[in-house]
């Protein structure tokens, strides 16, 4: 109980520690990749609340939240490159990166 | 008493990050730390025991409205202008309006009491019917798909329409012209 209790403090450490750098990232890929790691550190919150309250029933859905996140991120990565998220044409707009 | 310390740090963080989000001009940060806040938000009802809500938040929060205020963006600026007028009175009435909210809350029953007026009037009925006649193990599951199949049914025709509306705004699957303007 007490490492558990350790671990979600230490991780709640990492929540505030990673929410600094999406406040102060210079450059929008911080801001992505704090994003990215935050939503990591919610499935892991999300877990370590179930076995902290007694109940790891909520694991299956810490799951399902991994799976968002991965699929958000990769959407966003995709607008950032493509600038559209539907049918990208990559002959056409390939490395024009303009963010 | 550790879970009061979680749901301190994550209503604290949540605060920071809604000040962020009024405070920064790049609107492509300010999307980032929305879905931000919606995952704190997640994390905040899943420590509250509404899981079923908390995975609404996320998928639609932290995913879907993202990628949505993206497209949006990608339509405008990426700048937010400066308030050309002072926004003290805008500040004041959003104080007034919280602080009624607040007022209001102290009247309500303790979170989880068993004799507030909500649990009392259909929740026992629910609770001592839903698993012998759905065969549900969770009972806010069993009431939202099962009791209330046809309410269900029809937020999910209007959040449907609206997310049919909102793509067609954004003109999501065709290709843009812009392109080949420049």
């Amino acid at each position: 109980m007490t490492m558990i209790a350790a671990s979600t403090a230490g991780l709640l450490i990492a929540m505030i520690l990673v929410i600094i750098r999406s406040f102060a990232g210079p450059t929008l890929y911080d801001r992505v990749l704090a994003v990215n790691s935050f939503g990591t550190l919610t499935v892991l919150l999300i877990g370590l609340l179930g076995f902290l309250t007694g109940r790891p029933d909520f694991l299956d859905i810490a799951l399902v939240y991994a799976l968002i996140n991965f699929v958000g991120t990769i959407a966003v990565l995709k607008f950032f490159r493509y600038r559209l998220l539907g049918r990208a044409s990559p002959g056409r707009t390939f490395g024009e990166e303009q963010v | 008493m550790n879970e009061i310390a979680v749901d301190i740090v994550l209503l604290a963080l949540l605060a920071a990050t809604a000040i962020a989000i009024a405070r920064l001009r790049n609107l492509f940060a300010v999307a980032m730390l929305a879905s931000v806040f919606s995952l704190l938000a997640a994390g905040l009802f899943v420590s509250l025991d509404a899981v079923d809500v908390a995975f609404t938040e996320a998928a639609v929060g932290g995913g879907i409205s993202t990628v949505l205020m993206l497209g949006a963006l990608a339509l405008t600026t990426r700048e937010e202008k400066k308030a050309s007028r002072p926004t003290w009175v805008p500040l004041l009435l959003c104080a007034v309006t919280g602080a009624a909210l607040i007022y209001g809350t102290l009247d309500m029953p303790r979170f989880g009491a068993a004799d507030a007026p909500a649990q009392q009037h259909v929740a026992p009925d629910y609770i001592a019917r839903a698993m012998p006649e759905t065969g549900v193990p969770n009972i806010v599951t069993a009431v939202l798909a099962s009791y209330r199949g046809y309410d269900t049914l029809g937020e999910t025709t209007v959040i449907f329409a609206a997310a049919t509306a909102v793509l067609l705004l954004l003109g999501f699957g065709r290709r843009k012209r812009g392109k080949e303007r420049e």
